[in-house]
């Protein structure tokens, strides 16, 4: 798809489109391994400032539609489309730096660096001192080092007491689950993104964690700017904080629109649920 | 931590939030050798690193004045070579968590560089070029080759990358021996290469080869304490850490790769070219794999990752293994030393640990007396230790006229005792120990203290088990934990 398109064209076909302040636009984005087709076909706009869910039972394709964004996969046919670009093919760190920041849904922190290491490493492709720079101090390392530093107890602030100063300094595996959960968040943020991906922020955290990190999707829109999309099970974090609501089931896209509507979807039930054999018997 | 970095953040005043305050402390706590070396390491640690650095430079460059020479000199060169390539190594295997086990090829990239222009083996008169241009210039060349050679990295991982590694660290030695023979020399090297020149003065006695390895360490040591915590450092271990992550958090994990390895060649070639000019000489078997294990063996026992460790343990490594075992005496120490030392931390309570060393006592002079008894010629033969821990198991071990054989059967019995003191429950283990005890001490004085060249391996060997069953992470290095999901 050509980027004038994406500009032009404002609205996607479906209700609840984005509009021309479309951030990421994924048009027909298809994926396959060997013969499993794990995407098809996969169109979705998230606009400017938005906070978009995506859902979906296990193994629907959610956290593989992040990689395939990210550069983690390249499509096999179809397009990703960021603040006007195409960005499919593009390696990972030149997606992020592009302003794109993800989460991880099995916790990929870097264990073994501080809490502030972990953050500070996030600046790398937002920095350009060279080794010979950094190893002589000259003045653009030394700003370069503040400055991350700076951002880094920025972002870290986010959380409030959560992760306050006296933990910078602690290695990232002394953090307590919820804790390592807020941390990617924090690195994330660090990379300056205009969109954030969460896979499962709230998964494996107790209720007023969850309700936390609610109240935070929400914050990263109004407080940081970032255009969110968020791939989450639990339903009270979904009604609560999103915009919109996409639902898919084996790679293909089955429900869109409002958390209602979505939610009392027959597709969306069936998916879930699975199909009743007396409604069936009553079709027939 | 940076120059820049502002103080460090003070704990809130108020009630601290999370559950994992016992945790983080815990693991502040563990990080500490026990009892008084804990508090030594922690008072050391307040000074900051580089009068550290600055303080043991000053010591190592004093030992020459209080008669360190000769002998003893040249063990001290070999460390501190090999000291340089761990710290080098540390970057690509301890940071940036690539196994390279070609690493002894840039080594020997650098000391060939260097012997090749700085020699009269390159045309009629020969290239002689001044220091201060030739290891700058065999520096940059070999990180080019390092570069190459980290081409596969960005492809292959783990145990494919160390193969690779390993094929172009043996094609190396195969290179030299065969190609070029005019330039290159084959097996009989490059000889009479010129020494080093630094502001004018040419280096030509050991003891000044010793103060500029002092110096280069010690530079070399701050110039990449300086880089661990930069921008680079950070995404070095970042990509140790997570690969996948790394590239999401805008780190190019290639690249980043790259130079790992091009920083990690020219670190060797740096002590390369040292190499070669205090030799004089260089052939292709300097560049063999007994070298590469050496380095790696520093690097481990030391505590891959850290800068600091990585010298250390390259240091212990080589004074032990190319000072303390070629001599008979010294090594004798070491292994009895070394016995002792394990049954006293391993073995609780107190009774246990006295009845087992009473009853090995005991069991020498039994079986001495009886053998005696018996056969005189099971007692003729001389101990392999001399000095007082000879005259002091002269009536223990019993050493037979003609030992050659019945050594090498008792080393045998050894390892088949050994494996089993690892199987049996603790009660059986006490009472196999005396036996296995005497055995260890009968094969060393017929055997093994004979055989410096065998012994001095399987004690280093014994060494990395001791070290790793007592502190993985090495003597400096950090306890690391895997991810866990």
């Amino acid at each position: 798809m050509s980027t004038d398109e994406n500009v032009a064209g404002p609205a996607g076909p479906q209700d609840g489109g984005a509009g021309p302040g479309s951030v990421l636009d994924l048009t027909n984005l298809s994926l396959s391994f060997g013969g499993l087709r794990a995407l098809s076909e996969l169109n979705l706009q998230v606009g400017d400032g938005e906070i978009v869910s995506l859902i979906g039972p296990n193994g629907a394709g959610k956290t593989t539609v992040f990689n395939v964004i990210t550069g983690v996969y390249e499509p096999s046919g179809g397009d990703v489309v960021f603040a006007g670009k195409s960005i499919a093919g593009l390696a990972p760190h030149s997606v992020a730096r592009m302003g794109v920041g993800r989460t991880f849904q099995s916790l990929r922190l870097f264990l073994n660096m501080s809490v502030i290491e972990n953050v500070m490493a996030a600046t790398y492709g937002n920095t350009k001192a060279t080794p010979l720079e950094s190893i002589l101090r000259l003045p653009r390392a030394r700003r370069e080092e503040r400055e991350a530093r700076a951002l880094a107890a920025d972002v870290l602030s986010f959380f409030g007491q959560r992760l306050a100063g006296y933990r910078w300094d602690q290695p990232a595996y002394s953090l307590s689950y919820a804790n390592r959960r807020r941390l990617e968040i924090a690195r994330a943020l660090a990379t300056r993104p205009r969109l954030l991906l969460l896979d499962e922020p709230a998964a494996g955290m107790n209720p007023t964690e969850t309700h936390e990190i609610t109240e935070l999707i929400s914050r990263l829109c109004t407080e940081r700017d970032v255009t969110v999309l968020v791939i989450e099970h639990d339903m009270h974090v979904v009604a609560t904080c999103s915009d919109r609501v996409v639902a898919l089931d084996h790679g293909v896209k089955i429900a869109e629109g409002g958390f209602d509507a979505v939610a009392s979807h027959p597709a969306v039930v069936e998916a879930y649920l699975g199909r009743d054999p007396e409604a069936l018997s009553d079709a027939g | 931590m940076s120059f820049d970095s502002p103080p460090p953040p003070t704990p809130p005043a108020g009630p601290q939030v999370g559950a994992d305050e016992w945790v983080a402390r815990e693991g502040h706590r563990r990080e500490y050798l026990p009892s008084w070396l804990g508090t030594a390491q922690r008072q050391a640690e307040r000074i900051g690193w580089w009068p550290r650095l600055a303080a043991a430079g000053l010591a190592a460059a004093a030992l020459p004045l209080v008669g360190l020479g000769g002998f003893q000199l040249q063990v001290g060169i070999d460390a501190l070579i090999v000291a340089l390539l761990a710290v080098g190594l540390n970057i690509v295997v301890g940071w940036t968590g690539l196994l390279d086990l070609g690493y002894v090829a840039f080594f020997g990239c650098g000391a060939y560089g260097f012997a090749l222009v700085s020699s009269g083996q390159v045309g009629p008169n020969g290239i002689h070029l001044p220091s201060y241009l030739s290891i700058p210039l065999v520096m940059l060349a070999t990180a080019g080759i390092g570069l190459l050679v980290g081409l596969p990295s960005r492809r292959l991982v783990g145990d494919y990358l160390a193969i690779v590694t390993l094929f172009f660290g043996e094609a190396f030695v195969e290179f030299t021996n065969n190609v070029a023979p005019a330039t290159l020399g084959g097996p009989n090297g490059i000889v009479g290469i010129d020494p080093i020149s630094v502001f004018g003065h040419q280096i030509t006695t050991n003891t000044g080869y010793y103060l500029l390895l002092v110096v280069v360490l010690v530079l070399t040591m701050a110039v990449l304490r300086l880089l661990e915590f930069s921008r680079t450092g950070r995404a070095w271990r970042a990509v140790r850490e997570d690969p996948l992550a790394a590239g999401s958090m805008t780190i190019p994990v290639d690249r980043v790769k790259l130079l790992a390895f091009a920083f990690g060649a020219a670190v060797a070639a740096l002590a390369g070219t040292i190499f070669a000019a205090q030799q004089i000489s260089v052939f292709p078997t300097d560049f063999d794999t007994p070298y590469l294990i050496l380095i790696y063996a520093g690097l481990v026992l030391g505590g891959a990752g850290s800068i600091a460790g990585a010298a250390t343990g390259a240091l212990v490594v080589m004074v032990i293994y190319d000072g303390l075992l070629r001599s008979p005496t010294y090594s004798g120490y070491l292994f009895y030393g070394l016995i002792l030392l394990t049954l006293v931390v391993k073995l609780r309570p107190w009774r246990r640990l006295g009845l087992v060393l009473g009853a090995t006592v005991a069991l020498g002079f039994a079986v001495h007396a009886i053998a005696a008894a018996i056969s005189p010629r099971a007692v003729a033969g001389s101990l392999g230790s001399t000095g007082w821990i000879g005259s002091a198991l002269h009536d223990w071990v019993i050493v037979p006229a003609n030992a050659t054989a019945i050594g090498n059967w008792g080393f045998v019995a050894l390892v088949c005792l050994l494996i089993a003191l690892v199987q049996v429950g603790p009660r059986v283990r006490t009472i196999l120990l005396p036996p296995t005890l005497y055995l260890a001490a009968f094969v060393w004085e017929t055997r093994l203290s004979a055989e410096p060249a065998v012994t001095r391996q399987l004690m280093i060997g014994a060494i990395l088990i001791v070290m790793m069953n007592a502190r993985p992470q090495g003597l400096l290095g950090q306890r690391r934990v895997e991810a866990i999901t």
